[in-house]
C-alpha cells in the first residue's frame, strides 16, 4: 500500500487570548490521497483556516506531524522548504488581497515560474499565456494590473499561479466564497477539470455545505478546533451525526423547500 | 482626471509648483546666464542692488556678483537637499522594512540603532561628521542623511508591520519566494506612500541643514552656497544688510515651495484614495 | 396593497474616470407597506445602488434621474386637497428615523471607540428626543430584542469585544432603534458563516414581523433570499429583469438569467458537480 499524499496527525495550535488559552487546532488528524478532494467544513472560529495555514507552514504548529509526499514536512526549513512549496499551493478567499495590488497579471504568473526554475526567461511569456488559457482567460489579460480585472478573473489568475508549479496538493481556503454564484459555478468546474486532468488533490476549506457537497469526495466537519465527524461527503451531509453537522445542515438554505411549499 | 491636473487644483499646490519650477529653472539656467566662475570678481566691492544693471543685485565684499552667486547657490541647495533627502528616505525605508518584516532579533538590533541615532540631535551629528571627514559635496549629503533617515525608518516599519499580515505576503511565501525578495519587492513598494509623505519635510530640513553647515564654514569650499553667502554678509550686516537678506529670502522661498508642493501631493494622494 | 415607496423610472449614473457609468437604468416598481422584498443580483447589478438610493445615501457625485415617491403615513388620504397636507403626506423619509440600514460589514458601520450602548442610545436620542437615561433604557431593551447574551454587559462593551454575528446584531439594534418603517439589509449576512447567517435571517424575520416593518433584503444569494422574502426582484447590469412572488420566481422564473441563477445555486439539494466513477 502506498502512503497517502498528505497525512496529518495530532496537529495542535493554541493561542492565548485575554488570558485564556484557546486551541484553534486540537489534536487534528486526517489524510488526503492523490487526486482527492477533502473538505474541511465548520462555522467561523472552528479552526479551518488555522489548519490550512499550519499545513502551508505560514504558521508553526505546537504539536503534531505533517507528512507530505512521504516525508516529514515540518522538519523542512529555508531553501528546502521553499523548494518543496512548489508541490503544495494555496488559493485564498479574496484574490485582491492575496495578490500584490501593484502587480500585473504577467508578473503574478512569472514569479512561480522564475522562483522554481520552471522556464527560462525567454520561454516564460509563452508559459504565462499557456497558463492563462489553461484557466480560461485570454492571453491579452497578461499586461493588465490585478486591480483592473474582475473578481472572477482574479480568482482564475490566482488558480493559474497555484498550478504553475504543477503542485500535487492545492489548499483552497474559502476560494469560491466571495464570488458571484454564476462565477462560482464556473470556477468549481475549472477546479474539477484541473483535478481530473492533472490529478491534483484539494484541501477544500468552506463553511458552505452546498458547495462542499457539490465538489468534495470526503468531508471533515470541525468544531472548536476538533474534528467532530468525517466521512464520505454526501453521506455525512445527507445524514450528519454530530451536533455541529446537524446545525450546519439545518442552517443551509434549500430551494426545494420553497418549491415544495409553492406546489 | 490625470494626477497632475488633480494636483494643480489646490492653491497651495499651484504656489508650491510655481516656486519650485522657478527655482529649478534658476538652478538649471545658472551656467547659461553666468557662465563664468561666480566666485570671480565682477566689479567694485559692496555695490548696492539696483545701482548698476549689469550687476542688478550688487556685489559682496570681494566684488562678486550677488545674482550670479544666488543662481549658482540654488544649484547647491537643491542638489544637496534632494540628494540628502533621497538618501535618507531610501536608507530609512529599507532599514524600516527589514526590521518590520524580519521581526525578532533583527528588528530589535535595527531599532536600537535607530534609537541611538535619534537621541543625538541631527545637526550635531552632521557637524561632527563633516568636521571629521572634511567638507565636500558628498560628505555634506551623507552628513545630512545620517540624521534624517530615522523618521522614514520608523514610519516604514509601522506600515510594514500591518502589511506583512496581509494575504499577498502569505501568498508570496506559499510560492516559495525568498524572504528578502518578499521584503524588498512585495512589501517595500506598498509601504512607501506614508514614507514619501515625509519627503517634503525632509527635503526642507535638508536644505536648511546644508545652509547651516555652510554658514558655519563646513560646506563644500569650492561651491557657492546660500548659507555661505549669509555668513559672508554677516561681517557687514550693518552697512550692507542685503548681502544676508537676499540669500535668506531665497532660502525661505525654497523651503516654503517644498512644503506647499508636498502638501499638494499629500492632498492629491488622499483624493485618489477616496476615489478608488 | 398600499405602496410604501413607488420607484418611478429611477436612473443612477456615476462618473468614473471621466466616463458616465449607469448603475441603474429606468427602474420602476412599488415597495408594498409591510412586505418582505428581496433584491437579488450579482456584482454590478446595481442592487446596492438601489438600496443606497432608497435610503438617500448615494454619494453627492451620483446623478439621479426619476423619482422615489414616499407614502410614509399608513394610509393615502383621499381628500388631500390643500397643498400643505399633501406636502406632509408626501414628506421625505428621514434616514435613521424612518429608514434603518444594515450594512454588510458591521465592523465598518460601528464606531470602534464608542461603547455599543452609547451608539444605539444616540440613535434613539437623536430621532426620538429621549434623554440619555431613557435612551440607554431603550438601548438595553433593543439588545435584549436582538438576543445579545448579557445585554447589561453588552451596553458597556466595545465592538472589538464581540464576534461578527454579535456585531451584526448590534448593528441591527442600532438600525431599528428609532422605530423605522423600512429596514434595508444590504448583504447583511454575507460575511457570516452559515449558522450565524441563519440566525440573523431568523432575527430579521422576527423583528420585521413584531414591529410591522417593511423589509428590503439585498442579497446575491437567491436561496437565502427565497427563505426570507415574500417577493423577489432580480437585477442584472442595472436593470430589473423580473419581480414576482417568491414561489413563482423560484419554480417558474420568467427570465433565463433567473433560471441560470437558480441552476448555479448550490443548495444541499443541488446536483453534485463531481462525477464519481
Amino acid at each position: 500500500m502506498t502512503s497517502p499524499l498528505l497525512a496529518v496527525s495530532g496537529l495542535t495550535k493554541r493561542y492565548s487570548s485575554g488570558g485564556k488559552i484557546i486551541a484553534a487546532a486540537d489534536d487534528v488528524s486526517f489524510h488526503i490521497e492523490h487526486g482527492e478532494t477533502l473538505a474541511l467544513a465548520g462555522p467561523s472560529g472552528s479552526g479551518k483556516s488555522t489548519i490550512a495555514r499550519l499545513i502551508l507552514r505560514l504558521i508553526e504548529a505546537d504539536a503534531g506531524r505533517i507528512e507530505f509526499e512521504g516525508s516529514d514536512f515540518l522538519s523542512l526549513n529555508g531553501a528546502a522548504l521553499r523548494d518543496r512549496r512548489a508541490h503544495l499551493q494555496m488559493v485564498f478567499q479574496d484574490p485582491l488581497a492575496a495578490l500584490n495590488p501593484r502587480a500585473t497579471v504577467a508578473r503574478v504568473l512569472d514569479d512561480p515560474l522564475r522562483i522554481h526554475h520552471i522556464a527560462s526567461r525567454a520561454e516564460r511569456p509563452r508559459r504565462i499565456v499557456a497558463l492563462l488559457e489553461r484557466v480560461g482567460l485570454s492571453a491579452g489579460l497578461a499586461g493588465r494590473a490585478i486591480h483592473e480585472i474582475s473578481g472572477g478573473q482574479r480568482q482564475r489568475v490566482a488558480i493559474a499561479r497555484a498550478i504553475a508549479t504543477k503542485p500535487s496538493l492545492v489548499v483552497l481556503d474559502e476560494a469560491v466564497s466571495a464570488l458571484d454564484v454564476s462565477v462560482r459555478a464556473q470556477i468549481l468546474r475549472l477546479l474539477l477539470d484541473l483535478q481530473r486532468e492533472e490529478r491534483i488533490a484539494y484541501l477544500f476549506i468552506s463553511h458552505d455545505l452546498g458547495v462542499v457537497r457539490a465538489i468534495a469526495h470526503r468531508i471533515a466537519i470541525l468544531d472548536g478546533g476538533r474534528i467532530a465527524e468525517s466521512g464520505d461527503a454526501r453521506t455525512v451531509i445527507d445524514a450528519p451525526q454530530s451536533a455541529i453537522g446537524k446545525a450546519l445542515v439545518a442552517a443551509a438554505p434549500k430551494l426545494s423547500r420553497i418549491e415544495r411549499d409553492a406546489s | 482626471m490625470s494626477p497632475l491636473r488633480r494636483f494643480l487644483r489646490t492653491p497651495e499646490a499651484i504656489a508650491g509648483a510655481v516656486i519650485l519650477t522657478a527655482l529649478a529653472a534658476v538652478a538649471l539656467a545658472a551656467p547659461l546666464f553666468f557662465p563664468s566662475d561666480p566666485q570671480a570678481i565682477a566689479g567694485p566691492a559692496l555695490l548696492s542692488p539696483f545701482q548698476d544693471w549689469s550687476l542688478p543685485l550688487g556685489t559682496d565684499r570681494l566684488g562678486r556678483d550677488v545674482l550670479a552667486e544666488l543662481f549658482h547657490g540654488a544649484r547647491t541647495s537643491l542638489a544637496v537637499g534632494l540628494a540628502a533627502a533621497a538618501t535618507a528616505l531610501a536608507v530609512g525605508a529599507v532599514i524600516g522594512t527589514l526590521a518590520g518584516f524580519a521581526g525578532g532579533l533583527v528588528d530589535e538590533v535595527l531599532m536600537r540603532i535607530t534609537d541611538a541615532f535619534q537621541t543625538v540631535p541631527a545637526f550635531l551629528l552632521a557637524l561632527a561628521f563633516v568636521s571629521i571627514v572634511g567638507p565636500s559635496l558628498g560628505v555634506v549629503v551623507a552628513a545630512i542623511a545620517l540624521g534624517a533617515w530615522t523618521g522614514p525608518a520608523r514610519v516604514a516599519r509601522a506600515e510594514v508591520l500591518s502589511i506583512r499580515e496581509r494575504d499577498f505576503v502569505a501568498g508570496a511565501r506559499v510560492i516559495g519566494m525568498h524572504p528578502l525578495e518578499i521584503a524588498l519587492r512585495e512589501v517595500l513598494p506598498n509601504a512607501l506612500p506614508p514614507v514619501l509623505a515625509l519627503s517634503s519635510v525632509i527635503v526642507a530640513a535638508a536644505i536648511l541643514t546644508e545652509a547651516a553647515l555652510s554658514f558655519l564654514g563646513l560646506g563644500d569650499p569650492n561651491r557657492v552656497t546660500w548659507g555661505g553667502m549669509i555668513a559672508e554678509g554677516r561681517a557687514v550686516l550693518r552697512t550692507a544688510p542685503f548681502l544676508s537678506i537676499v540669500p535668506g529670502i531665497a532660502l525661505v522661498l525654497t523651503v516654503l515651495g517644498v512644503y506647499l508642493a508636498g502638501e499638494g501631493v499629500v492632498e492629491t494622494a488622499a483624493v485618489r484614495k477616496s476615489l478608488s | 396593497m398600499t405602496a410604501l415607496a413607488s420607484i418611478r423610472n429611477l436612473t443612477v449614473t456615476y462618473r468614473r474616470e471621466g466616463a458616465e457609468v449607469a448603475a441603474l437604468r429606468h427602474i420602476s416598481f412599488d415597495v408594498a407597506a409591510g412586505e418582505r422584498l428581496a433584491i437579488i443580483g450579482e456584482s454590478g447589478s446595481g442592487k446596492s445602488t438601489l438600496a443606497l438610493a432608497i435610503a438617500g445615501l448615494l454619494p453627492a457625485t451620483a446623478k439621479i434621474g426619476g423619482a422615489i415617491e414616499w407614502q410614509m403615513t399608513e394610509f393615502r388620504s383621499s381628500h388631500a386637497k390643500d397643498r400643505q397636507s399633501f406636502l406632509v403626506l408626501n414628506s421625505l423619509p428621514l434616514r435613521g428615523r424612518d429608514i434603518g440600514f444594515v450594512f454588510q460589514d458591521p465592523s465598518a458601520s460601528l464606531d470602534p471607540v464608542m461603547p455599543i450602548g452609547k451608539q444605539i442610545a444616540e440613535v434613539a436620542r437623536t430621532h426620538l428626543g429621549l434623554d440619555w437615561r431613557h435612551a440607554y433604557a431603550r438601548a438595553k431593551i433593543l439588545l435584549e430584542r436582538v438576543r445579545l447574551p448579557d445585554p447589561d454587559a453588552a451596553l458597556r462593551a466595545f465592538p472589538h469585544q464581540l464576534s461578527g454575528g454579535q456585531k451584526q446584531r448590534v448593528a441591527i439594534a442600532a438600525a431599528i432603534a428609532a422605530g423605522p418603517k423600512l429596514l434595508i439589509a444590504d448583504e447583511a449576512t454575507s460575511a457570516l458563516d452559515t449558522i450565524v447567517q441563519a440566525e440573523i435571517v431568523g432575527l430579521i424575520r422576527r423583528l420585521v414581523s413584531e414591529d410591522g416593518m417593511t423589509l428590503l433584503f439585498i442579497s446575491h444569494d437567491i436561496g437565502l433570499a427565497a427563505e426570507l422574502a415574500e417577493r423577489i426582484a432580480v437585477f442584472r447590469h442595472g436593470e430589473l429583469l423580473e419581480l414576482g412572488a417568491t414561489a413563482q420566481v423560484i419554480s417558474a422564473p420568467r427570465h433565463a438569467y433567473t433560471r441560470a441563477l437558480l441552476d448555479a445555486n448550490l443548495g444541499l439539494d443541488a446536483e453534485p458537480l463531481l462525477q464519481r466513477t
